[in-house]
């Protein structure tokens, strides 16, 4: 499957095909990218099973069913309905937007995954790797499509589910499929249970009785290629000395080209086959030597309902998606309207409180949204290599406090060409001890493109209802423009559009100026941006750290 | 899907171990499971509780309660003939409101025929048995503290809405979670009695072994469950020896001082370190039949039982597990 690669649609089609045998066991689909194409392949699956659409905002009642309040307190007796859990029961959820999918609904769509209640396709319209569904879910479905590059624009058939079944995978098989898994970092067992059903499912649809070559390698394909984290070693896989287990049996009763090679060839193939299919985007960030992020870290606290803080008293609202009844509230509300609602009624005198559903009151809490420090470090050699020391010990320090202030710590670190994201929003400091760890130093110092980055996850993280703060730690002395070329004057320039940009946006933001020297890049960078200006020429990490709890505001 | 056999699950000695001793005496406390997706942490926790013998409740109680409960708590429980249930497994799930979790006010009663009532929570289902929490460590940490404060008195107290309720809530609290995914408060980690890592197996053979084992079960569970039953029931019965067992198990002097000096060479905080070092090594010695709590069992819990109370200080890259490796090496040579 090397050459000039086919479009990603043939292989979703392929994965479709797959998944439509046997919905819950493959728990799924995550098609990623919004396309016409797309839309054509989920209607194609809404014709081989039954499907519904779940709003992403849905709610707990909605989701497992209950007590519908509104109807309950105009029929003036309890009715049920049923969730759309149970309504979707041995079908297909389609999920829009999975990639903002609220994290206590993933929750409970991950159980009914294990519960093998349902079937899931998760339509990911996200555009940055990060922004992507929940892991818990990506996890337990076995087909990842890329179909953001896909360029197809026709309708899909499925065609019909195969009729016979393929015979379980020989040990050989599922060593070469393990084998592949390893070669290219996957850790999760799942995914390799994936593969192997997915091969049989390919040999049924082939009308084999025996999963052969191709079965194996479309599974490959279809499952664990676009789940690599890293890049097969170059040498063949390291054999690991398979004490060959009662060699190979089953030999040649299929014909020529299904053929089962030996147990070391299939390895390498299917490697290969894996390798070669590995989704351009993915390939890219393996080959520049980073982890892809895809949705592993997209579990974060995302998002508090209303739920605590500060109460703030009642509004007229239903008692769902966890908002909690105000009794005496909805009490007051109700009990005005008594006479009046008796005698409509003709109900006897003694009958209890005739509630009616606009009478609910909900209570509400004002909460501070979480905040997100942002480090953007000056890497570059004329920031020195100690600056840099400083900058971590007080990213430590903040990460200690973490769970204190409920705050989140992430650092982009700008040197040389880039400006790299080391470590997202997170309060791990296991990740950020990592992270730390590898942060380089030298270079020089493209102040434009760190103050944009840093921007941009500003942005991104407002948009997830937290609050960021920027720091940045510089000298100031800019020698690289935006797009990372040499020459002071345009580096100057751009870095005072990038300042100006954080300024419009109205970011918390301090700088610290780390240079030896402090002086007037400094200041006026400062004031580009409407920051607060902190000169501390000789500093260490705690000095720093109090420096910036002093300097930045309390979350709003 | 059906259940997964407890004794067909390959390799994680470590958590089968702890969640055994768990089984045998609860009062160890909770069973913390660190690891990544997909390396059988719920599977085993399911597992154990499919194969702990039914409990017998009264069958109109809520909280599934025994004869006892209902003397305890006679107000709570619904009452009705002794019937077996099995050993219930409740799944919190990510994201469950403190409303779900320990009960709440009866809505519908409340609204239809003005009675205060007390709807059951998760927690008063999961009484007698097991409260599993996935990524325990996205989990809002006021529940959290209430889940453990739970699961250490055994009741749960509701003082809300007008509500006065109190209820047995006995269970073995199990969370898991992934580190790199953000962390429990050190607080609350070592509420927990136990903490163990499992990592996915890396050699092809084992992962051969597990793939085969679950497609195998995926294709005809019923057979599968046949197939594995006798090995399963030997597990129930050494539970249930261990269970008898344990009340006869004290541990001596000699073992004390050990625990001790353990606790005092790896620098655990806290006396909890050594209550629950003590109890899982005489929860251990019971379920292998051993006469007495000797060495060889403190040493196999001493990981399980200290790694998640050990200072942590932020620039040391030693893990948890070496440095009391280490010290069980010094110590004991």
């Amino acid at each position: 499957m090397s050459g000039s690669a086919p479009d990603p649609l043939h292989d979703a089609i392929r994965a479709a095909q797959l998944f439509i045998q046997n919905p819950t066991l493959f728990g799924g689909m995550v098609l990623r990218g919004a396309s016409p194409a797309r839309d054509a392949l989920v209607a194609a699956i809404g014709e081989a099973l039954p499907t519904r659409r779940l709003p992403g905002h849905v709610d707990d009642e909605r989701l497992l069913g209950g007590i519908d309040i509104a109807a309950s307190l105009a029929a003036g007796k309890p009715i049920e309905t049923a969730g759309l859990l149970a309504e979707a029961q041995g079908g297909v959820l389609v999920v829009p937007m999975a990639e903002r999918l609220d994290e206590a609904v993933a929750g409970r769509l991950a159980q009914a995954l294990d519960d093998r209640r349902v079937a899931l396709v998760l339509l990911d319209d996200g555009i940055e790797p990060e922004d992507a569904p929940p892991a818990a879910l990506t996890e337990r479905l076995a087909f990842l499509c890329d179909l953001s590059q896909s360029r197809e624009w026709r309708g899909v058939e499925l065609g019909a589910k195969a009729s016979g079944e393929a015979a379980p995978l020989s040990d050989d098989a599922l060593g070469a499929i393990a084998t592949t898994g390893a070669a290219l970092g996957v850790p999760s067992l799942r995914p390799l249970i994936h593969a192997a059903e997915a091969a049989r499912a390919h040999a049924a649809l082939e009308g084999r009785k025996e999963v052969a070559k191709p079965d194996l390698e479309a599974a490959a394909r279809l499952v664990i290629a676009p789940r690599a984290t890293q890049l097969p070693p170059q040498e063949p896989p390291p054999e690991e000395e398979q004490e060959p287990p009662p060699p190979p049996p089953e030999s040649s009763d299929t014909p020529d080209d299904t053929d089962m090679p030996s147990p070391e060839q299939l390895e390498e193939m299917l490697v290969e086959a894996a390798a070669a299919s590995i989704p351009r985007d993915l390939l890219e960030q393996l080959v520049n030597g980073k982890t892809p992020k895809r949705g592993a870290s997209g579990t974060g606290q995302k998002r508090k309902a209303g739920l605590r803080g500060k109460p703030l008293g009642a509004r007229a609202g239903m008692p769902r998606g966890g908002a909690r009844l105000a009794l005496i509230d909805t009490l007051r509300a109700a009990v005005p309207w008594q006479g009046v609602r008796r005698r409509e009624r003709d109900a006897d005198p003694d009958a209890p409180i005739l509630m009616r559903k606009e009478d609910l009151r909900i209570r509400r809490y004002e909460e501070k949204a979480a905040r997100v420090t942002i480090f953007a470090v000056d890497a570059s050699g004329s920031a020195a290599a100690a600056r840099l020391a400083e900058a971590k010990g007080a990213v430590e320090l903040m990460l200690a406090q973490a769970y204190v202030t409920r705050s989140e710590v992430a650092l982009i670190a700008f040197r040389g060409e880039n400006a790299d994201l080391l470590l997202p929003p997170t309060r791990s400091l296991t990740r950020a001890r990592r992270a730390l760890a590898e942060l380089p130093g030298g270079g020089g110092t493209p102040l434009a493109m760190g103050l944009n980055a840093a921007r941009e996850l500003a942005r991104s993280v407002t948009g997830k209802g937290r609050t960021p703060s920027l720091i940045v730690l510089t000298d100031g002395r800019a020698n690289l423009d935006a797009g990372g070329q040499p020459g002071r004057k345009q580096a100057g320039e751009d870095a005072e559009v990038a300042a100006k940009a954080i300024a419009r946006e109205g970011y918390d933001a301090l700088v610290v100026d780390i240079s030896a020297r402090p002086g007037r890049e400094g200041q006026e960078l400062a004031a580009n941006m409407q920051a607060r200006y902190l000169a501390l020429p000789r500093a260490d990490a705690k000095a720093l750290h109090s420096a910036i709890s002093t300097n930045m505001r309390e979350p709003a | 899907m059906a259940r997964f056999p407890f004794s067909a699950i390959v390799g994680q000695d470590e958590m089968k171990q702890a969640l055994l001793i768990a089984a045998v005496d609860p009062s160890v406390g909770g069973v913390m499971v660190f690891g990544d997706r997909g390396t059988g942490k719920s599977t085993a926790a399911r597992a154990l509780a499919g194969l702990l013998p039914p409990i017998t409740a009264h069958q109109n109680c809520a909280y599934g309660g025994s004869k006892e409960d209902a003397e305890r708590y006679p107000d709570v429980c619904g009452g009705g003939p002794l019937r077996k249930r099995p050993v219930p497994f409740v799944d919190l799930p990510l994201g469950a409101t403190e409303d779900r979790v320990i009960g709440s006010l009866d809505l519908e009663r409340a609204l239809r025929s003005g009675e205060k009532g007390f709807e059951p929570g998760l927690l008063a289902k999961a009484h007698r048995g097991f409260l599993y929490i996935d990524e325990i460590n996205l989990l809002e940490d006021h529940l959290v503290d209430l889940l453990l404060d739970v699961a250490a008195s055994g009741e749960n107290v509701v003082e809300r809405e007008g509500l006065s309720v109190r209820h047995p809530a006995r269970f073995v609290l199990i969370g898991s979670g992934n580190p790199e995914e953000g962390e429990l408060r050190p607080q609350l980690l070592d509420r927990f009695g136990l903490s163990v890592e499992v990592r996915t197996p890396t050699d092809i053979e084992t992962r051969v072994e597990i793939m085969r084992l679950v497609a195998a079960n995926e294709r005809d569970p019923q057979a599968f469950a046949a197939k594995w039953a006798g090995e399963d029931e030997k597990i129930l019965k050494q539970i249930a020896r261990g269970k008898k067992r344990l009340e006869k198990l004290e541990p001596g002097e000699d073992v004390l001082t050990d625990a001790a000096h353990l606790c005092l060479a790896v620098g655990a905080d806290g006396l909890r370190g050594e209550l629950t070092l003590m109890r899982a090594a005489r929860a251990l010695a019971a379920l292998k039949g051993a006469k007495a709590v000797r060495r060889e069992h403190l040493i196999a819990v001493a990981p399980s039982a200290l790694r998640h109370r050990l200072r942590r200080d932020v620039l040391d890259e030693t893990g948890s597990t070496v440095r009391i490796t280490r010290a069980i090496d010094e110590l004991f040579g």
